[in-house]
């Protein structure tokens, strides 16, 4: 009996009229957990009863604690018949199961109805009293942190990465049971709300028993979804990345666990980026160049075998990566580097990591996007098991399928396993050892099912994989037991790796390999390129090579150097398909999968040059299967990084025609193209920089590249672009390669040619993509490659639309045309409606399509509108900087610490928070090329938009410096002993401001920060699944009336549960799902709605300013604590 | 080829103040959106007829949503559907709990802003405030229509003609009119002040609560206010007669611990008015008061001699509508009698507002001097009120 829930009624108002007669209602409240129920006394006539019940209190098992949600139902007494229920509430108690997270629920929850909505709100306070339990063969997980954010959260620091988990439950659908023919629709959705938190829960614990079997504590970047695969069941599936994360003890200032011991933390000073202190001495920044090793051709080279087992699951293959180019060179280096990556990682069934966001240093090269897509015929999942367990005490059974399926060949998990290993095995084709920005998602059509996954394939640092290499010395005598995955890699070795080389890189010394451009360097081989492409030497450092394109499915590395802003890149494609039933039409659409990618990626790559820009990140693909089509969308933001070469231009080529007229076309589209690339270099301001004019490598090679001279044909700018042609004489495969290039292949890439209508379309329809209302940008990433000084005005939307196409002899083109009008119309939309917050920024527009019926065209749009100050031009931070820099100096004179304690504070405390990430080196390249050193050093601290925010911020460390200094015992132990303490006063704070109004604001953002604030703490992840169905939908306002109502009230729950939770936010917020149908015949419709988030409380920096005493405090007496454990 | 469904929602709800009050005068979406056309507002932003449609749509589903909440206005403060603009509600709020003294002067800031006929300064304003402030806001043409009738369905069911001859969209009057009355009828059987209780359960400002009360007031006492020759009086008019008939007739005036309604007369006081009779009754007392007013006037008015002619009639006018106020339909006319008794009189004969007040004043205080007549406090609360009426009525 390892937990104790307690429930306490408070109050409820705003319910509704439940009586006619009397215009009141008698209402009274269920209070149900597992398999018992209490009940509150009768309120008798009020729309605003005050219960004040006692506590009810459950004892139940930590297991039962993890799976089962808390349900509330309200009710209307009625004497004489049956009681009406007014709505439920249910409520996931798992934020209370962690030390760290929530301590109380407690606050106004709507009271929600799946037919009528939100009707009223109740006052509920939960709490629970876990109690030590020892037992090793628990089922249980509790405590385990759950994070949506795809980056390690802002108030934790990372000690290992473990790797990838997934699991998936399936269950009946109850919708499509028997019973469901008899009982109400409130009654089946109630039935299908309440399994679905079941079986989350149920797999969060698994998820959960998975990490603890690691040795990790939590799991990031988690992603649940649920496959509703209609007669044949329902799928509830998740992946994430398991980690060991440490509390930071105090959010503004990471500085107990550099206070361990002096001596080591000196080491780890410059900026953390050596993680390894106990074998630092091995030398770290020996020059890598000089070394030589053997070339031994690693065995990830053999030929993957197809996954595809049957004609149904054919997996088109795509290699996106760099969609262009190749070289050789540079061998020796990476294959010492897959060698001892592979170490680490080869141990791992699957090398994947759901994270998007690093921290620095982790990420080591990208080689590109690999995807997999599977079509499957969709089974009823059969399994006597199941009948065996319905009859249990439970109404709900879940099963694992991993524990039935042996016997069962086709099932969702074998499906899985299949597609992750191809993706695996793609990886491994582009030279890299890992797969990070990794997800995957359903199209479910009827009984056919698509399933895809992609990633972006990277070679990674693995010192962050090794378990307990990253902190201090105490952490790493704990962690005796041999960890399942992480043995036999000589740590050693590891400090050759190029970006671990630290502190020199980052203080703007003479570096071969900045991290500023470091992971676009290829990690595959040139000689043995998985795909033709054209390699560069890098124009960021020189030494390595580089491909002409790059595109990742990751967000942009912090570190990275980026000429000019990003934008929003969409590449839209509809196919029609015809009608078919079972296996001809799973093959049907397979064999449709690999040209829609295809051409999904030429339009990406067109479009990418028609913005003059190189790179694409935060790619994501998706393509939804209907009745009698398939729609393709891909989104991702491109930059020009300063790294890769400029660009070519576009050329159309018309077949070979003497009519005049036809020319001039031709030659006028040329000119538009021309135009619209230069208006779009000014739009995003992209000035290749020109630092490397003077390059001894460049008039060295320059005489060799001649064979490129026809290529800049057609291009309108062939300068950079001649200079981007740079070969080493002996380089001639690639050359090779290169002209093979233009004769077939990648060629479309760059030349266009008009013989047919549907290339006339494409060119158009390049061209009329709507341009930016000025003031607006937009990206689909985390943060906006080029701005950096947000300010706070925030506006997160949904909006979702459907077309219905009522012609049926649609042709290709003709649908394209109609869904790209319906993507371009609705962003057109939403610049107009967030015309008020000019100048402001798109972030993390999130488009998601579906073919919910025959003639439909759904697509809903997240994401998050951001003002930013437009005036504070890149000149004044650097100012900023440059004052505070002043200060660091000044500091620096009087206290020798004092800087160091600075440096492995920041990277600590706010490891990849891009608003403050650390500047790299390039950029302050791209942004003056005389960049004094100390600048660059300052801004490698933190960079702050204020300055004022800076000096505080350092204000504040110097403050925390001088008490640990006076400290003279701490151990890793005293953070642990810190964090409560110091997240009380955040907590009593964020509290405190808000006193006085009855609600409290919750802010919601898909992105993983709050601009101008600091997130204090977690207080537990938000998974919600809502149902609503009208059966009268004219009365409601019709589909849109409904829709909006609907989304409204998921927003006012969300909120609300988050204000329960004490947070006052909702962080990397996602709308999984949105499934609408509807019959407008019968005047129904029905939605159901997947969000989920992280709920956390954040302190505005300005308020933050008011702390440093507080914080001063907290961490002496923790320390103090702290030492008394250890002695 | 059509859109089936199209939807914006934001976590912050985001209210477009022009898009509102084209909501609020009743006009169709379509309409709308032709007139934001007009606005300008498409060349602004470079956006096209579809783009302003969809968000017109967006906009009017939102109002249509928050109207059940504005209906009523204690429950938009802390319902959790809509999340409007968080740091001025915030502010507004704590403000709430801190006490009504600055309640008051935060409602009075915002509704010189809020003036619902200067909707261009609105955009700074406590969204929610704003939305309970437009929502109530009437029109002139229509509550001098309105005023004085009673609630009731019938007189809805005559809103098309009111709608026909004001020019106001029928829904904006069928809004209006469900606004006096739901107004009207939470507060008729409360206890306590009449403006105070309209301000605390629609928060709204003072100014507008002041108006409601007049209207709760009008609309309970029936007082005739359509007639032609009462055309000419605007509804401030009224409502500044409607305040001072709450402070000084009714029965919160006389004692403000009494709980009992602002709403009606006090009926005490209207059976003793009947007393005053005897100032015209009584040959001397009429003559000595007449001699006083005289004594006092002369040189003063400019109509003198046309005052010493009419006094009598004057006099016998103000009287005579005091005795009549017992009986319930003739306090419907009493605006009515004042025009004829009084105003109509003294406009013929040219007499100007100074005069009038010279002479209201004299004729008041003189009364006090007749040492026969017994009722001066009934007669001084009497006159306070005919007297400032009158005053603020006498105009073209």
């Amino acid at each position: 009996m390892p937990g104790k829930l307690k429930v306490r009624i408070v109050a409820g108002r705003h319910l509704p009229v439940m009586d006619r007669a009397s215009d009141l209602t008698d209402a009274f409240v269920e209070v149900k957990f597992g398999n018992t129920t209490f009940k509150t006394d009768v309120f008798p006539k009020s729309l605003n009863p005050q219960w004040n019940s006692e506590w009810f209190k459950f004892e139940v098992d930590d297991e039962d604690l993890q799976d089962e949600p808390l349900q509330i139902t309200v009710l209307d007494h009625d004497t004489y018949s049956a009681n009406d229920a007014i709505g439920k509430v249910y409520i996931d108690i798992d934020p209370l199961l962690s030390s760290e997270a929530a301590t109380v629920i407690s606050g106004w929850f709507p009271i929600y109805d799946t037919i009528h909505g939100i009707r009223g709100e109740i006052n509920v306070v939960v709490k629970v009293d876990l109690f030590n339990d020892l037992n090793r063969f628990r089922q249980s997980s509790c405590g385990v942190k759950f994070f949506c954010t795809t980056s390690i959260p802002k108030c934790y620091k990372v000690v290992t990465v473990h790797g990838f988990v997934e699991e998936l439950v399936v269950n009946e659908d109850p919708e499509y049971q028997w019973i469901d023919r008899i009982r109400t629709p409130r009654a089946s959705n109630e039935a299908r709300q309440r399994l679905i938190s079941l079986m989350s829960g149920e797999l969060q614990r698994k998820i959960g028993l998975k990490v603890l079997e690691m040795g990790g504590n939590a799991v990031v970047g988690y992603l649940q979804c649920f496959d509703l695969e209609g007669e044949s069941g329902l799928v509830v599936r998740a992946i994430g990345t398991a980690c060991t994360l440490d509390k930071l003890s105090n959010p503004s200032a990471a500085l107990l666990p550099a206070c361990n011991s002096p001596s080591k933390e000196i080491k780890e000073v410059p900026f953390s980026e050596d993680p390894n202190p106990n074998t630092h001495s091995s030398g770290p920044s020996t020059p890598l160049k000089n070394q030589t090793y053997s070339f031994s051709p690693s065995k990830s080279y053999s030929r993957q075998s197809s996954s595809s087992d049957t004609d149904l699951s054919l997996t088109p293959k795509t290699g996106m990566g760099s969609g262009g180019s190749a070289g050789k060179e540079g061998g020796p280096l990476k294959t010492l580097l897959r060698q001892q990556t592979q170490t680490a990682l080869e141990q791992r069934e699957f090398p994947f990591f759901t994270l998007t966001c690093f921290p620095p240093g982790f990420l080591v090269h990208v080689g590109g996007v690999v995807s997999a897509r599977s079509v499957k015929l969709l089974d009823r999942i059969h399994n006597p098991a199941f009948v065996g367990i319905m009859g249990n005490t439970r109404s709900y059974k879940l099963l694992d399928w991993n524990s039935f399926s042996a016997d069962e060949p086709e099932t969702r998990d074998a499906w899985w396993e299949e597609i992750r290993q191809e993706i695996k095995s793609h990886a491994k084709a582009l030279g890299c050892h890992a797969v990070i920005g990794y997800s995957e998602s359903t199209s479910i059509c009827e009984e056919v099912c698509i399933l895809s996954a992609s990633g972006t394939a990277a070679v990674l640092n693995p010192k962050f994989l090794q378990d307990g290499s990253l902190d201090g010395c105490s952490e790493h005598r704990l962690s005796r037991q041999p960890t399942y995955f992480s043995t036999g890699s000589e740590k050693g070795e590891f400090d050759f790796l190029p970006l671990s080389k630290d502190s020199s890189s980052v203080l703007g010394l003479e570096e071969p390999s900045p991290p500023s451009c470091g992971f676009c360097h290829i990690p595959y081989d040139e000689l043995n390129m998985p795909f033709p492409a054209h390699l560069t030497y890098c124009y960021n450092c020189r030494k390595q090579k580089v491909p002409d394109v790059l595109f990742t499915t990751v967000d942009l590395p912090v570190e990275a150097a980026v000429t000019g802003k990003g934008c929003l890149i969409q590449a839209r494609l509809c196919r029609l398909k015809k009608k078919a039933q079972g296996e001809a039409n799973a093959t049907a659409i397979s064999n449709l999968l690999p040209f829609m990618e295809y051409e999904l990626h030429t339009q990406l790559m067109n479009k990418l040059k028609l913005r003059g820009m190189n790179a694409l990140f935060g790619l994501r693909i998706q393509i939804s299967v209907g009745e009698n089509m398939l729609v393709g969308l891909a989104s991702a933001t491109g930059v020009y990084l300063t790294a890769l070469p400029t660009p070519g231009g576009i050329q159309i080529a018309g077949k070979t025609s003497s009519d005049i007229t036809y020319e001039q076309h031709i030659s006028n589209m040329q000119k538009k193209i021309n135009d619209t690339i230069a208006k779009n270099k000014e739009l995003y301001e992209i000035t290749p920089p020109k630092l490397f004019a003077l390059d001894p490598e460049v008039s060295t090679f320059k005489g060799q590249n001649t064979e490129m001279s026809e290529e800049i044909i057609g291009s309108p700018i062939p300068e950079p672009r001649q200079r981007s042609r740079i070969f080493r004489s002996h380089s001639e495969s690639s050359d090779e390669i290169s002209e093979l290039d233009l004769s077939h292949g990648k060629k479309d890439a760059f030349v266009l040619e008009i013989d047919d209508a549907d290339a006339v379309e494409d060119i158009h329809s390049l061209l009329t993509d709507a341009p930016l209302p000025a003031g607006f940008y937009s990206c689909n990433t985390e943060i906006m490659p080029g701005i950096y000084n947000w300010t706070t005005g925030l506006q997160m939307f949904t909006s979702v639309r459907v077309f219905r196409l009522n012609n049926v002899n649609l042709t290709n083109q003709g649908l394209n045309k109609i869904f790209n009008d319906l993507c371009e119309n609705l962003l057109k939309s939403l610049y107009f409606k967030l015309r008020s917050m000019i100048p402001c920024c798109l972030c993390h527009v999130n488009f998601t399509v579906a073919v919910p019926e025959d003639e439909l065209i759904q697509v809903a749009v997240t994401a998050v509108a951001m003002t930013f100050d437009k005036d504070q031009a890149q000149e004044s931070w650097k100012a900023s900087v440059d004052k505070a820099l002043m200060k660091v100096i000044a500091e620096n004179e009087e206290q020798l610490q004092f800087p160091l304690e600075l440096c492995s504070d920041s990277p600590g405390a706010q490891p990849f928070s891009p608003r403050k990430g650390t500047v790299s080196l390039g950029l302050q390249e791209s942004v003056s090329t005389q960049a004094i050193p100390e600048a660059q050093r300052a801004a490698s601290v933190e960079y702050s938009s204020f300055a004022n925010r800076c000096n505080s911020w350092i204000e504040l460390v110097k403050v925390k410096a001088l008490t640990i200094r006076r400290g003279s015992i701490k151990t890793t132990s005293s953070l642990e002993k810190a964090s409560p303490q110091a997240l009380g006063h955040a907590r009593v704070r964020s509290t405190t401001a808000y006193t006085g109004s009855t609600i409290t604001v919750v802010k919601m953002t898909p992105l993983s920060f709050i601009p101008g604030a600091k997130i204090v703490k977690y207080v537990g992840i938000i998974n919600m699944f809502f149902i609503r169905e009208t059966t009268s939908l004219r009365e409601e306002g019709g589909v849109s009336g409904f829709l909006h109502a609907f989304i409204a009230e998921v927003f006012a729950m969300v909120r609300a549960h988050v204000a329960a939770l004490g947070g006052n936010a909702v962080v990397s917020y996602i709308m999984k799902e949105c499934v609408f149908m509807e019959n407008p015949n019968k005047n129904q419709a029905q939605c159901l709605i997947n969000v989920s988030g992280d709920a956390v409380i954040f302190v505005r920096e300005s308020e933050l300013e008011a702390i440093p005493v507080q914080p001063q405090t907290t961490s002496s007496q923790a320390s103090n604590g702290g030492a008394d454990v250890t002695t | 080829m059509a859109m089936e469904l199209d939807v914006f929602v934001g976590n912050t709800t985001i209210m477009d103040e022009d898009v509102y009050l084209l909501w609020l005068d009743g006009y169709t979406v379509s309409d709308a959106v032709s007139m934001r056309m007009k606005s300008g507002i498409l060349e602004q932003c470079g956006a096209s007829q579809d783009v302003l449609e969809s968000d017109t749509m967006d906009h009017y589903r939102t109002f249509q949503m928050t109207e059940r909440l504005l209906h009523n206005p204690s429950k938009l403060v802390n319902q959790l559907l809509f999340q409007i603009p968080p740091h001025r509600q915030n502010m507004l709020i704590e403000r709430w709990g801190g006490g009504a003294a600055i309640v008051k002067i935060t409602v009075q800031k915002c509704y010189k802003i809020l003036n619902p006929f200067s909707p261009s300064l609105a955009p700074s304003l406590p969204p929610s405030l704003a939305l309970t402030g437009r929502y109530y806001a009437f029109d002139e043409a229509f509550v001098r229509e309105v005023l004085g009738k009673k609630l009731s369905k019938g007189t809805k069911k005559d809103l098309d003609d009111v709608s026909a001859k004001t020019g106001i969209t029928l829904k904006s009057c069928r809004r209006q009119f469900d606004n006096f009355k739901r107004v009207f009828k939470v507060v008729e059987e409360m206890k306590g002040p009449l403006v105070e209780n309209i301000h605390q359960n629609f928060l709204l400002s003072d100014r507008l609560a002041r108006d409601y009360a007049a209207i709760v007031f009008f609309a309970n006492s029936r007082f005739e206010t359509g007639k032609k020759k009462l055309q000419y009086l605007t509804f401030e008019d009224f409502a500044f007669c409607a305040e001072q008939l709450i402070q000084n007739w009714t029965l919160g005036a006389v004692d403000s611990m009494v709980e009992d309604m602002d709403v009606d007369l006090d009926k005490e006081f209207l059976q003793d008015l009947k007393d005053l009779k005897v100032l015209i009754t009584d040959k001397d007392m009429m003559d000595q008061h007449k001699s006083l007013v005289c004594t006092a006037l002369r040189g003063k008015l400019q109509v003198f001699s046309e005052m010493e002619g009419s006094f009598k009639n004057l006099s016998r006018g103000l009287v005579n509508i005091a005795g009549k106020l017992m009986n319930n339909k003739d306090v419907r006319d009493l605006f009515i009698d004042l025009v004829e008794k009084f105003i109509e009189p003294c406009k013929s004969d040219k007499w100007s507002l100074n005069d009038v007040r010279l002479f209201l004043t004299q004729h008041t205080n003189s009364v006090r001097a007749l040492d026969a007549f017994k009722h001066q406090a009934v007669w001084e609360r009497y006159m306070r009120v005919i007297q400032s009426c009158i005053l603020k009525m006498y105009h073209d």
